[in-house]
């Protein structure tokens, strides 16, 4: 036996007596970089999810909706950082993956590619993407990897409040005008699909989850996260008075599930490829906020500088 | 791009219980630090009380040595109130 080999056998070992891996204890490399890839790219996800809201804060239909919508984003900020800090654990830095997002190499979720056209998308994102985030999300929080597990607890207990958010924008409207109704329908019949792609392909086109899922990183299959997904908003739309925009779903005795039609993994895989209607505008936006901030950091750089110089001055 | 130097974050969530460590963040100093741990870490009222420390600053034992580290306290049961008997006689000590 290699020593390399009892290494990885006691790993195993340990995910398969649910132990958590904390930063500085052994692991296979490959377990490293899947999850520095994992976390940065959920990290992304959460920065550039800011976008498509931010767009609708100076245009929110009263103080009260404005107000919540901006703590909603605030939040998704916080949960970027708490991100970024446990993927920092593992040995890459702050720095390295903001370039590599910025540079186009790294990953965000492919919904924020998506255009917010009305106020009913505010309603409809929280409702369906946040609730999307949060089936992915109460998943994770049994992940291998403790600062990964407890960023998704802190994340989670934060979250459930920006799904209903959503819904309680979406259920107000379904309450008004016809254009009111129209508007809901509308966000809907754009979103469903969208947040259905949100968890990865099929599992049999998902070939590295296998590994995941043996290493705990996974809990659960896509397929099996977007069943659950689907299971639990169906009802809601019934609430909603809203139309799923698949003729296909219907419950199914037999399985206690809801079947649902085919997803259009053509769209998925483009949007993927950076061929999605909004894209390149996210990634400008992003990349302009940075450096729009630069004399911000610098500014902070040299107060910190100065007060440091300061204390030392006295102290001699 | 150079990252601002790591702060561990500590909060006491009431008066009474220990600071306990939430997360870690960047800033340029440690007061830099304590307001951004106010807006990240305690937006819902989770803390009365805020400790930052420089990561840098943190000496950490080595997972790898555990062994040697912790093993002694193993084997020491007469350290528990439970390797003692009492006579029935005594009820409750």
């Amino acid at each position: 036996m290699s020593p390399n080999y009892s290494l990885e056998a006691n790993f195993q070992n340990r995910i398969d007596n649910e132990e958590k891996i904390e930063p500085r204890d052994w692991m296979p490399d490959a377990y490293r970089k899947t999850l520095v890839r994992q976390i940065s790219q959920h990290a992304h996800s959460e920065i550039v999810g800011m976008l498509p809201e931010g767009n609708w804060i100076s245009r929110a239909p009263s103080l009260r909706r404005k107000l919540a919508l901006l703590a909603k984003i605030q939040d998704e900020a916080g949960h970027g950082l708490y991100l970024y800090s446990a993927a920092e654990t593992l040995g890459t830095s702050r720095s390295e993956m903001i370039d590599l997002l910025h540079a186009g190499k790294a990953k965000y979720s492919s919904i924020f590619n998506y255009p917010a056209l009305s106020w009913a998308d505010m309603g409809t994102i929280g409702w369906l993407v946040d609730g999307a985030a949060i089936v992915n999300q109460v998943a994770l929080t049994r992940t291998s990897f403790g600062p990964y597990s407890r960023a998704m607890v802190r994340i989670c207990k934060e979250e459930s409040f920006h799904q209903r958010q959503g819904f309680d924008i979406l259920y107000t409207m379904s309450q008004g005008t016809e254009a009111q109704k129209e508007m809901v329908q509308d966000a809907v019949n754009r979103w469903w699909w969208p947040s259905l792609m949100m968890f990865g392909p099929t599992d049999k086109d998902s070939p590295n989850s296998a590994q995941s899922v043996k290493w705990k990183i996974k809990r659960l299959s896509n397929d099996e996260l977007r069943q659950k997904f689907i299971d639990m908003t169906v009802p809601q739309a019934a609430v909603l008075g809203v139309t799923l925009p698949d003729p296909n779903i219907k419950f199914n005795e037999k399985t206690g599930h809801y079947d649902f039609g085919e997803i259009n993994w053509e769209e998925f895989y483009q949007v993927i490829a950076g061929n999605g209607p909004c894209n390149k505008e996210r990634l400008a936006a992003r990349i302009k906020a940075h450096e729009a901030g630069q004399w911000v950091r610098d500014a902070a750089t040299a107060y910190a500088e100065k007060q440091q110089q300061k204390k030392s001055i006295s102290v001699a | 791009m150079k990252d601002w130097p790591l702060f561990e974050i500590f909060i006491r969530s009431k008066n009474g219980l220990n600071h306990k460590h939430v997360g870690s963040l960047h800033a340029s100093d440690a007061h830099m630090a304590l307001q951004n741990a106010r807006d990240v870490y305690t937006r819902r009222n989770e803390g009365v009380s805020i400790w930052v420390v420089e990561s840098s600053q943190i000496t950490a034992s080595n997972p790898e040595e555990n062994e040697s580290m912790f093993d002694p306290a193993a084997d020491k049961i007469y350290r528990h109130p439970t390797f003692y008997e009492l006579p029935d006689e005594v009820k409750h000590m």
